[in-house]
């Protein structure tokens, strides 16, 4: 009795495959997504009390902390792509690698920013070079250095690789950024939740914050899905050009 | 060798020697790696004066004081087992208060008063409503006041 159905996971490693499946979770995910941002930001905005020494100024940690979390859960999935496109040579792994990039930068960069913005009225500046803020801004530096790459070598194949090489040797970095507070002192505080277990915030906080990095990953989701189908329609387009004129 | 197996291998190699490379980097930086230091360390080793560093610890209490008429404010800061005099002139941040985690960028006289031409207020992880700091200051102001009553109870027993 193998009543356990496999999901053939190789069968979507292949673009014709994986595109109907993503046209159908996009919206899905958006949908999602757009649910859950509204119910955690209400909570985190409404619901959620003050906070006894910070008072409202706290309440931007729901934007800050799931963009600081995205940005490196994002960045350990794209090298994880990278190394299954540079080992496996696996072309839908370099697309959702190659996918992944711009919505990375884009959390990296919210973090920074909600970041400042949080840190001006609490710590009295924007902007300290302590552990934790640089290696985050060195995030942000090898995301467009990841992309910048990829675009800049004119022969797709050798840019992949190139490409992913960065990602693989980059993903150093993001150990670095999570550990900083505890190796290092810092003026960023440690973190108020942690794997082993214990957070040391009020549970309606607590909530907002989990439901926000729901939706933030569900919004990921949709995204890259979408971002990987139009990658996808490209390089065919292209391949459909270049067999086209090598006919003639 | 299949040459997947080999790319496998090549790949895991380059990030484990990477990331040991990085590890002993960091390691020999550790010294500048740090954001501020601490009043104890300022005071074992010889400080160079007159250059600008960067002291954290809490903001000792009872020792706030505002010069008449200025934005001069002194204060000492400590780590619990010494502490250092800083004098600041300018705008604090809105968490700085007594008891409060501070760090202060600026130059140690040779008179071992730290003028400050930044603070910057650090705050911890905790994040509670104002009630619920304040039932805990009543627990532990209770918890305090029971162990002197205990400390006293045995003094007395000891017959001093």
């Amino acid at each position: 009795m193998s009543a356990t159905r496999r999901i053939p996971w190789m069968k979507y490693a292949s673009a014709s495959s994986f595109y109907p499946l993503a046209n159908r979770l996009a919206p899905l995910f958006m949908g999602l997504a757009i649910v859950l941002a509204v119910v955690g930001l209400y909570m985190g905005f409404f619901v959620a009390p003050v906070d006894y020494q910070q008072g409202n100024s706290y309440r931007i940690m729901f934007l800050h902390v799931p963009a600081a979390w995205m940005s490196m859960f994002i960045y350990l999935l794209l090298a994880m792509y990278a190394i299954i496109s540079l080992v496996w040579r696996v072309k839908m792994a370099d697309i959702m690698a190659y996918s992944l990039a711009p919505t990375g930068a884009m959390f990296t960069f919210v973090a920074l920013v909600t970041g400042a913005l949080w840190g001006r009225p609490t710590w009295g500046t924007y902007w300290v070079w302590d552990a934790r803020l640089t290696s985050e801004l060195l995030l942000l530096f090898l995301y467009l250095g990841y992309m910048g790459l990829y675009s800049a070598i004119p022969d797709r194949q050798r840019a992949s690789r190139a490409a992913s090489f960065l990602a693989i040797v980059g993903v150093v970095n993001v150990p670095i950024i999570y550990f900083s507070v505890v190796w290092w002192n810092t003026l960023h505080q440690g973190a108020s939740i942690t794997f082993s277990g214990g957070t040391s915030m009020t549970s309606v906080m607590f909530t907002s914050l989990l439901l926000m990095t729901f939706a933030c990953w569900a919004y990921t989701i949709a995204v890259v899905l979408r971002r990987a189908q139009a990658v996808i329609l490209e390089r065919k387009k292209v391949a459909l050009w270049a067999s086209q004129i090598s006919k003639k | 060798m299949k040459p997947r197996s080999k790319r496998f291998v090549l790949i895991g190699t380059i990030i484990v020697a990477f990331g040991l490379a990085v590890m002993l980097v960091l390691n020999a930086f550790q010294e500048n790696l740090v954001f501020f230091h601490t009043p104890t360390e300022v005071k074992e080793r010889t400080v160079a004066y007159d250059r600008q560093i960067r002291i954290g610890g809490l903001v000792e209490k009872g020792t706030f004081k505002r010069e008449e008429e200025t934005t001069t404010v002194t204060f000492n800061v400590t780590d619990g087992d010494s502490s250092i005099l800083v004098s600041y002139t300018g705008i604090l941040p809105d968490l700085f208060r007594e008891g409060q985690g501070i760090v202060a960028e600026g130059k140690l006289l040779t008179s071992g008063v730290f003028v400050a031409s930044h603070v910057f207020a650090k705050h911890d992880e905790t994040y509670m409503p104002p009630e619920a700091a304040e039932a805990l200051k009543r627990v532990e102001e209770k918890a305090e006041a029971e162990n002197s009553v205990q400390n006293l109870m045995k003094s007395v027993e000891k017959g001093e």
